[in-house]
């Protein structure tokens, strides 16, 4: 009986003890916090929706950022310039999914955007979220994937009727680019191990010409681990043993599809942030199946996930060098999946997104 | 009630460290290029100085840190601080430096504030907290001191009107007022901290403190978020040492702000563990926190056994301010561990080690 009266209190700071607090802080230069202007673009189907969600968590954080809202719609032929202009002048652009008609000859506007700004690295990160009960334990992935050439060059031409080819290329300019970024964020985010993701037993050239300019970064970086991985060994090791891989770089296809394994595995393409960055434009968007504009049904509810484009807004701030802000957005999310109790329809629950978000906003400290 | 809490008491107290380890899963995506090495201006200075650097320079090599030093011999009995260190500083923009000893009277000024003045670095922030396992008399304080560092009482205008009797200037401008509030405040808002406190004499000096009060009044205003208020320093001593759990960031004219920032320092485990900085529009200087010019004792610097964890701690904000937050994670982690362990202790903190010892455990509590 004493001993329940002498843990209980103990028992109740360490619990209580579990929020993060940045004691040796961020010494700012004067200045910092003057606002930034982040470009906007809704999107379309469910983009509106989640976008709003973060325009809602920024107002109620009160965080030096605004938002240029841009309409900006699937069926356009091109992006507008203006929007151009102004994630050039911004540098920082915030967006929901575009839709891409399939089939046609019409290019995908969000590849377009990627293309245009030379936002050659993709980058999801797929973590299981504490709280969030998944079949894989330790998941802790990051996946970088070239952006811009490769399978999505858009190079395809009908030879004869009925038949037609589609160029996939490689260039050392864009492989060796994209290794360097790689290296790079695992140097930066102190991560041990990159892992090149190919298929150069079938595709000698274009996939070997990958591997080598992975293989040439990585002699500059002898502290990082570095092993390549062929992509299908690559899924089905996913999906057996996911704890061994940490960051992972690909080539633009492959990416997609462990990307999205990667998500799906860790929790739901709707809880995984990332983004697109070029050496000097940075557009943030859901991590995987980031063109994903959702179902009707899900429109007409207003039961989509804004937690995975509220997790990429919290890498945004960061990017915009507010980690401050960041950290509070982040713990806020997480502590509103840790509960359960406000979860939308793909993470097992029944709420809406106004929900969802009204329950992050509680949890703002 | 005791069966149910003692199983889980044992893990959550067995489990390794976990407050300790800072797990970011969401990370920060860097741009392409921030990898690349920088330069930082390193000023070893007088006594302890080149000791405590030296246990820089070798954590940031254990680390493989993407920073680079470029090493200048300056000394505290020298006039001015030599051309070459300021040009340094100037195209570099972040500086480490050791304490340059100030001579005792005869009218030579302290080489310490005149780099602070030529650089113009107006803010001078020193952030006492407790660290965990190092024992106090005062629990639960976090305190940031954000201090006026060019004008004040050390405006170094003083005058010997006649013989017998000295006159010495205090200035407090509205300029230099309005910006170290300025700097509170968006230190404030952007660390997420929540009260603001103004200290002051304005009592007696009605015009001066005066002044600085109006200053931070007025930019208060713009921070609705962040609460306001004003101590009179002497209360906010007495304060200090009985309640400190009250202040959370102080901002300061220059000698309160020394007073003030030495006791906080103090009450949080010592001047050889606080970290801090002075920053300016441009350039920015990390040193040890509090007691900045101090060069430590001959005994002190024979045996070897100056304390390099408020050094550690300073190159870690200086790892932040240049925008590497994931080695200013494990640099804090380990020295924080090493803390917390007890083993390797200066004398100061209550220990035997020395200078060495201590950075040793630091680069071996890296992961």
């Amino acid at each position: 009986m004493s001993t329940s009266r002498r843990s209980l209190p103990l028992l109740k700071t360490l619990i209580m003890g579990k929020t993060q607090r940045r004691t040796v802080t961020y010494m700012p230069r004067p200045g910092d916090g003057a606002p930034r202007p982040v470009t906007l673009i809704p999107g379309d189907g469910i983009g509106p929706l989640v976008t709003n969600a973060v325009e809602q968590v920024m107002e109620a954080m009160h965080a030096p950022v605004y938002f240029e809202k841009y309409e900006v719609h699937g069926d356009m032929n091109r992006v507008p310039k203006e929007v151009m202009d102004s994630i050039k002048k911004n540098e920082v652009c915030l967006k929901g999914g575009l839709r891409t008609p399939m089939g046609g000859g019409v290019s995908s506007l969000n590849v377009q955007l990627r293309k245009e700004l030379d936002l050659y690295a993709s980058l999801v990160n797929c973590c299981n979220l504490p709280g969030l009960p998944t079949r894989h334990e330790n998941v802790d992935i990051v996946v970088i994937r070239e952006n811009t050439e490769g399978e999505y060059s858009g190079l395809e031409h009908e030879v004869v009727p009925g038949v037609v080819e589609s160029l996939k290329v490689i260039t050392k300019f864009c492989s060796e680019r994209i290794a360097k970024y790689a290296f790079e964020y695992a140097y930066l985010n102190n991560r041990k191990k990159v892992t090149a993701v190919h298929k150069a037993n079938i595709m000698k050239l274009a996939d070997g010409l990958f591997l080598e300019s992975c293989r040439e970064v990585a002699t500059k970086y002898p502290s990082i681990k570095y092993n390549e991985i062929i992509v299908d060994n690559c899924c089905m090791q996913l999906v057996s043993r996911p704890e061994q891989f940490d960051v992972m770089v690909t080539p633009n296809l492959y990416g997609n599809l462990v990307a999205n394994t990667a998500a799906g595995i860790a929790g739901g393409t709707g809880v995984m942030p990332g983004g697109n960055v070029g050496a000097e434009h940075a557009v943030f968007e859901q991590g995987a199946s980031a063109g994903n504009v959702g179902k009707e049904k899900i429109v007409d509810q207003k039961k989509a996930n804004p937690v995975a484009l509220l997790l990429s807004s919290a890498m945004m701030l960061r990017h915009l060098q507010f980690p401050s802000f960041a950290d509070r957005l982040e713990n806020a999310v997480k502590r509103v999946i840790s509960e359960g109790k406000y979860r939308t329809k793909d993470l097992g629950g029944d709420s809406t997104t106004q929900e969802v978000v009204d329950a992050v906003i509680a949890k703002l400290d």
